[in-house]
């Protein structure tokens, strides 16, 4: 290394050291720089790869119960009397048959003792009122059925579904210790028995008070001391009401031995079963409790052997589903009459406002629809263009600024072109609204210039010898370019062309212009009816109050990215596939 | 290596003009936009023979032989003045297809660019497009004659429908040049066909355009001396876009008239 150092004298070649400790320490920092810089890249892709992760997961997680649903399977009495009273069999006949008492008769029919009219209703809105139409439609498939007794699996309703997918209220069962007596008078039980069986229900009870009291302490001190120029004596009086609640609940948690009447809207609610029964209790003590039969045993019952207590975890004025409610599908459920299936109908149904009953077969077709006319529109004209563009035109100033605006254009927000299409094919044409042909007019518009730019690189990409081989052999320009240069370009513009579909498939703004945001249950059939699209369709349901929907657009969202995937995968693979090296 | 090879052993005795031109050029000029290409270049091509332009790299001699099946038509900045003729009959004439002319005037270049279709489709393209087989057995026929008098037909026969661009870079040559012969040209106008080519593969095709003389007029442009030497009867020798110095091959290689070619032949430029 030193010889480096020696050069010959006089040549008037600078000499330099590589050995030297400062070149040394130079090539050092080179390798630290290095290997920060790969370090800051590998940081980057992981940081990224997290975040795409966690997305997926949380749609996936969010999203998968949208696929299943939850069904009752009930012995229907198909009565030819409410079905087809004429017995001609007419579709018509069939049609208006009275199917919705057919369900609901064998839908009460499992819980008699309900009798008291807003109770019934309530039971009855635990069935979707789509179940009836699931029967019309059965029957209709096989009139034969009409006079027999079937097993069909009944659609319950959004509120049901989300208690078996867990998202009522967490319920905690713990096994009752002791005999019970039970004395039932009407609907009204007393439970007692020897040895405290209440005890440790009524302990968890008081702890619950405690837990309230801290509650309200906290809001108590949370009061402001004194109103700027108001009306201190409310403020007084509410403090003086806090304070004596706060009071109060630390004296009801002291006392172990008192009983306790339970307040459905601030405590969970506790539900003994046993025989097949439900009993709610209202009223605790140590020894004896009363309760309510929300659903009555299977055999008569005077003394509990084995029984068990079911808590659930938040109070019932805090949850759609009532303690009746998750009683009632708890107990068919042990049944066995429940059963979870995946739903089709998440794929062969249009919106709907109940949300057990909406899919997405109508936004799907939709937005088959509006792509179809992106598609016809701009493939034969964006490929024109650009074989035009970059072939036969000549090349001057017009062009040029042709060029920069298709670039630029590219560049423009998507609801620009909306707005464009509301101006130009709703107001101007008149074209209907809402309909996939206008759609996908405005998506056209919106693609139109990706499609130029990849095919105009695609043609590029082509080398000028095989078009000069063409012209050799005594082919015109024309001929060179669509028997030679266009083929080997097609690939490439077919990449360019998926892209921008998928492009156009994930497009929202500009379909809100034109009035593709309506509430449209009917799938369309055509081109012109109304209809609207997938990532709106999400828009929409996204926007709806219902818990049973937030799943409902996860599901919606995964479709969506199952598309995305499959078109940009069709890109790579054509890509992979045709990709040709010179 | 020596200028007396075998080739040049039978020349094209007649010293000067005398032969028959097939093409002729008169006080051609080319433009590239500002730039003055090709200067007042006049120069007679004999028929059935091979003529060769040599000289240093940008002096015009490619750009000549794309004028005469005015493949530079293709260049929007290029303007071409001047005369050329073939067979007597102007080809820059308004009222002449220049396609026609360029199926005439058949084209071979420098790297070789078969289609990316089979051997059979990169022969039979020209013939078809221009009607000259009225069936399939003639379009075979055709592709087989052309295969076989571009020397490549015993190596590709057994695989004619297999890709043109998976061939040897010498063998995609020669199918460039049975794709060329397949559309019976008059003229074929070579673009240093040899310069991407091995020794082997150069020695071939060099074989081949001689074959070829018999019934072609063949233009040549080569960077190689010594390649013009073999395979050329008449050279022409270009400088800085000016026509320097024409002749029979042996008259240019042992006794150049022009000091500039005395220099570039002897290697003391270019």
């Amino acid at each position: 290394m030193t010889d480096t150092s020696m050069a010959p004298p006089g040549t008037g070649i600078r000499t330099f050291d590589y050995g030297s400790d400062e070149a040394q320490a130079r090539v050092k920092r080179r390798y630290q720089a290095e290997a920060r810089f790969k370090l800051y890249g590998l940081l980057a892709v992981l940081f990224a790869g997290a975040f795409v992760f966690v997305l997926l997961a949380d749609i996936v997680r969010k999203g998968m119960p949208a696929f299943f649903e939850h069904r009752v399977v009930l012995t229907l009495d198909l009565d030819a009397s409410l079905i087809d009273p004429t017995g001609r069999r007419e579709i018509d006949a069939l049609r208006n048959g009275d199917y919705n008492k057919i369900v609901m008769d064998a839908w009460r029919a499992n819980f008699p003792e309900v009798t008291q009219r807003s109770e019934r209703r309530r039971l009855e809105a635990l069935v979707s009122s789509g179940a009836a139409d699931d029967l019309r439609a059965a029957v209709i498939r096989d009139p034969a059925l009409i006079g027999q007794k079937i097993r069909f699996p009944v659609l319950l309703s959004d509120d049901a579904d989300l208690h078996f997918k867990g998202l009522s209220t967490r319920i905690s069962t713990v096994p009752g210790a002791g005999a019970l007596d039970v004395k039932v008078n009407g609907r009204e039980v007393e439970l007692s028995g020897s040895g405290q069986p209440f005890a440790a229900i009524l302990a968890d009870v008081k702890a619950g008070l405690l837990k309230d009291a801290e509650r309200v302490g906290a809001e108590l001190a949370r009061l402001p001391a004194s109103q700027q120029g108001g009306n201190n004596a409310a403020l007084d009086a509410r403090r003086a009401e806090l304070t004596q609640k706060v009071a109060d609940l630390r004296r009801r948690a002291g006392d172990a031995g008192s009983a306790e009447t339970i307040d459905f809207s601030s405590m969970p609610s506790r539900i003994i079963r046993a025989e097949g029964a439900s009993i709610r209790l209202q009223e605790i003590g140590p020894g004896s409790a009363k309760g309510f039969l929300l659903v009555a045993p299977q055999r008569e019952m005077a003394r509990l052997e084995s029984w068990a207590i079911a808590t659930f975890a938040t109070p019932e004025s805090n949850r759609k589903a009532s303690d009746a409610d998750i009683s009632w599908l708890e107990t068919l459920n042990a049944r066995g009459a429940i059963e979870k299936a995946f739903s089709t109908r998440f794929f062969t149904s249009g919106d709907s406002r109940e949300p057990e009953l909406a899919g997405i077969r109508g936004a799907l077709i939709g937005s088959a629809l509006t792509l179809l006319v992106t598609l016809i529109v701009c493939l034969p004209l964006g490929v024109g263009a650009a074989v035009y563009l970059e072939e036969f035109a000549p090349k001057n100033r017009f062009t040029d600024v042709l060029e920069v605006n298709i670039n630029n254009l590219a560049a423009v927000p998507s609801i620009v072109f909306g707005l464009l299409g509301l101006a130009m094919f709703l107001n101007f044409f008149g074209l209907p609204r809402s309909a996939p042909l206008v759609g996908g007019l405005v998506l056209a518009l919106l693609v139109l210039p990706t499609i130029i730019i990849a095919s105009r690189a695609a043609l590029k990409a082509v080398p000028p010898s095989i078009k000069e081989a063409a012209l050799g052999v005594g082919a015109s320009h024309q001929q060179a370019i669509f028997h030679h240069v266009l083929p080997l370009a097609m690939p490439g513009i077919m990449t360019g062309t998926i892209i921008g579909m998928a492009h156009a498939l994930g497009e929202t703004a500009p379909l809100l212009m034109i009035g593709m945001v309506a509430f449209i249950v009917d799938i369309p059939q055509a081109i012109t009816d109304p209809g609207t699209v997938l990532p709106v369709q999400i828009y929409l349901w996204s926007d709806l109050p219902e818990v049973a929907f937030q799943a409902k657009t996860a599901g919606a969202i995964l479709v969506l990215l199952g598309f995305l995937f499959v078109m940009n995968g069709a890109a790579i693979l054509l890509r992979r596939r045709f990709e040709r090296r010179w | 290596m020596s200028f007396a090879s075998p080739m040049i052993q039978e020349p094209a005795s007649a010293p000067e003009p005398a032969v028959a031109a097939k093409v002729a050029a008169r006080n051609v000029n080319v433009h590239y936009a500002e730039k003055h290409a090709l200067k007042d270049v006049s120069v007679d091509i004999p028929a059935r023979a091979v003529t060769s332009f040599i000289g240093p790299s940008g002096c015009g001699k490619s750009t000549f032989l794309r004028c005469i099946n005015r493949m530079n038509d293709t260049i929007p900045i290029c303007r071409v003045t001047g005369e050329i003729t073939i067979d007597g009959k102007d080809i820059y004439d308004s009222r002449l297809d220049v396609v026609l002319l360029r199926a005439r005037v058949g084209m071979v270049f420098q790297k070789p660019n078969p289609f990316p279709k089979s051997i059979y489709e990169n022969v039979a393209y020209g013939p078809r497009l221009h009607g000259m087989a009225r069936n399939k057995t003639e379009l075979d026929e055709i592709v087989v004659n052309s295969l076989k008098r571009a020397s490549l037909f015993e190596e590709v026969k057994d695989r004619l429908q297999e890709s043109g661009t998976g061939l040897s870079g010498g063998q995609q040559q020669r199918l460039c040049i049975a794709r060329a012969i397949a559309v019976s040209p008059e003229v074929i106008l070579m673009d240093e066909p040899c310069s991407a080519l091995d020794p082997i593969a150069t020695a071939k095709i060099e074989e081949l355009i001689d074959e070829l003389r018999s019934n072609f007029t063949i233009v040549i442009v080569t960077h190689s001396m010594q390649q013009a030497a073999r395979v050329s009867q008449r050279t022409a020798f270009f400088h800085l876009g000016a026509l320097v110095e024409e002749g029979s091959t042996e008259q240019i290689f042992t006794n150049p008239k022009d000091k500039r070619t005395q220099d570039y032949i002897t290697g003391r430029f270019g």
